[in-house]
């Protein structure tokens, strides 16, 4: 705002801002529990189609079963999906004008982007309980006990934090809805030039190092370590794979570092 | 024009090689409304979004209720309220869930933000539908919606971006409505229209403005006498149309506008037309003319005027 307002009542603001638009969120999922079986499906046909389809032909490299192997590799998928949620979520708000009655309006400047990633921590919490819920439905659990298992949906979380942030600058960036969907369909083959559904090795050389150090594969097998999964590299592998955690976490530092100066800055330049 | 709560001054703004404004003036004095007029792409969205603090202008300064827009914007956006083209609020929320929502980021006490929605609902006809889910209203119920949003702090200052575009006569009319209110109650109102007679109706000043520049400033019956009155001629044989056309420029010194296949109108600039010498040039020329009409020019008109974008017969 201006400088009249002292540094504390603005940061009190930016808070009280954000959460308000966390609510807004909440408010969205109340009126629409579709959104909630949505979420339902999406992992469920991803359990059908390569739990037992795919699956039926995959072979588990060190042996163990397939759905066990698959489900960290769906958690990654899912936690992926906030780049285009976002995308999508804030380009609509940027067409219909509603970023710029935000913009128009007397509140903290950096609520809006931090408002809407907070938002979105909610949304994925729901959605990795799904998907937890549909795992241990198919016989997937975590074999290591809670601790490692906590430490696990931590990671997921906060590597899902700083992939929002790419998704709010995306959708800052794109501004336009009918862009932002055309861009959904790109995020598929991102995750899936992974580990999260087959092994690597298989892969061309070139292939499997963009493989090997795709946060996806990262993420993915730090949950198989901390859930006691099958599929945990072993032997001589990249260094993501060999350092899953650290690289999880140097990942999300690096996507903070780069996306939130980045989408605050290209919230509040001022348009056309 | 005393005391202008809104003033701009040689407003400039160019996005690459398009000049949107080049040296906007205006002001707007308090309680009154502003019909800026003008063609799409005239620079009439370009002025309100810097206006409304969402644009820097390239050059020129503008100020509301005396402060800045771009030093002092945070004041600005305290005192003024925006309703665009679109219905800028979230459509899967309910009506009332929407104003809640704008009232807590208006910094409104939870209490405070839920009476100030109930109380707009009410007023505005929309308490109907306040529970149902904006992406089920209509559209002018949408707009009434987007404009009751700007309202909540009570702004001095209102801006209307085209907010009948696309719009039916009986949404227009609600809006229009609205829009009395609050002047009524001594809000300023800056009301961006292609609609001639929305402006007609609404404003209590004009500025036509073309090319990113006021081409003229008035009340509506200023603006019209300005142009002076016009001649409607319906013609009984459509060929006789070319001739008619040559009376009429000899007699108004001015191309006729053909309105119809059977009928042209033209402007009579100054006073010193007497309509039985126009008849009688036109009986002498062999035009047989079925109605020959003098009257003032429609905002319409002025409109074309000044915007020079006249269709003269060929």
């Amino acid at each position: 705002m201006t400088a009249l307002t002292p540094p504390m009542i603005r940061l009190r603001w930016t808070f009280t801002d954000g959460l308000t638009l966390v609510g807004r969120e909440l408010g969205r999922l109340r009126q629409e529990p579709g959104q909630l079986v949505a979420m339902l499906i999406f992992p469920a046909v991803m359990v059908v189609l390569f739990g037992y389809v795919f699956g039926s032909a995959i072979k588990v490299p060190g042996g163990g079963d397939y759905r066990a192997y698959l489900m960290p590799g769906l958690f990654s998928m899912v936690t992926f999906t906030a780049v285009m949620t976002l995308t999508v979520r804030v380009a609509v708000d940027a067409s219909r004008g509603v970023m710029d009655r935000f913009k128009s309006m007397p509140m903290a400047r950096s609520a809006v982007p931090f408002g809407t990633t907070g938002a979105d921590l909610l949304v994925g919490l729901l959605s990795l309980a799904i998907m937890v819920g549909a795992g241990l439905l198919v016989g997937w659990q975590p074999h290591r006990g809670l601790l490692p298992a906590a430490e696990a949906f931590l990671l997921v979380m906060v590597l899902r934090y700083a992939l929002s942030w790419v998704g709010v600058y995306l959708g800052l960036v794109v501004k336009n809805d009918g862009v932002a969907d055309q861009l959904v369909p790109l995020f598929l083959p991102f995750t899936m030039l992974s580990n999260a559904f087959v092994p690597t090795d298989g892969m061309p050389g070139w292939l499997r190092v963009l493989a090997d150090w795709n946060p996806v594969s990262a993420l993915t097998a730090a949950s198989r370590e901390l859930f006691g999964n099958p599929g945990a590299p072993s032997g001589d592998v990249a260094w993501p794979l060999a350092h899953p955690v650290a690289a999880v976490l140097l990942w999300s530092a690096a996507l903070l570092v780069v996306f939130v100066p980045l989408s605050i800055r290209t919230y509040q330049r001022k348009g056309r | 024009m005393a005391d202008p709560i809104v003033v701009a001054e040689g407003l400039r703004k160019s996005f690459g090689d398009v000049h949107a404004l080049r040296g906007l003036d205006l002001s707007v004095p308090r309680g009154t409304v502003c019909g800026v007029l003008g063609p799409n792409g005239a620079g009439k969205t370009t002025a309100v979004r810097i206006l409304a603090t969402l644009s820097d202008p390239d050059a020129g300064h503008a100020r509301i209720a005396g402060h800045d827009v771009v030093r002092e914007a945070g004041r600005v956006r305290t005192s003024i309220g925006l309703a665009g083209q679109y219905a800028a609020v979230d459509e899967k929320l309910t009506g009332r869930a929407n104003l809640r929502m704008f009232g807590r980021l208006y910094h409104l006490s939870r209490r405070e933000a839920h009476r100030r929605a109930d109380e707009l609902l009410e007023r505005f006809g929309l308490m109907d539908a306040a529970d149902r889910r904006v992406a089920g209203y209509s559209g002018g119920m949408r707009r009434r919606l987007d404009l009751v949003t700007s309202l909540i702090l009570r702004p001095e200052v209102l801006f209307l971006d085209e907010p009948t575009a696309g719009l039916d006569p009986r949404s227009r009319g609600e809006i229009w409505d609205s829009v009395r209110g609050l002047v009524a109650e001594g809000t300023t109102v800056l009301l961006t229209t292609q609609y001639l007679d929305e402006a007609d109706r609404l404003a209590d000043d004009i500025a036509v403005i073309d090319h990113g520049q006021v081409m003229a400033t008035g009340t509506p019956d200023e603006l019209k006498a300005a142009i002076g009155d016009r001649l409607d001629v319906v013609l009984e044989d459509p060929a006789a149309l070319r001739p008619a056309a040559t009376v009429l420029n000899a007699v108004a010194g001015s191309d006729p506008t053909m309105t119809g296949a059977d009928r042209l109108s033209v402007a009579l600039p100054g006073g010193g037309f007497r309509l039985a010498d126009i008849v009688r040039e036109l009986d002498r020329a062999g035009v047989d003319a079925a109605d020959v009409r003098r009257r003032r020019p429609t905002l319409d008109e002025v409109f074309l005027h000044l915007t020079d974008r006249k269709e003269p017969v060929r």
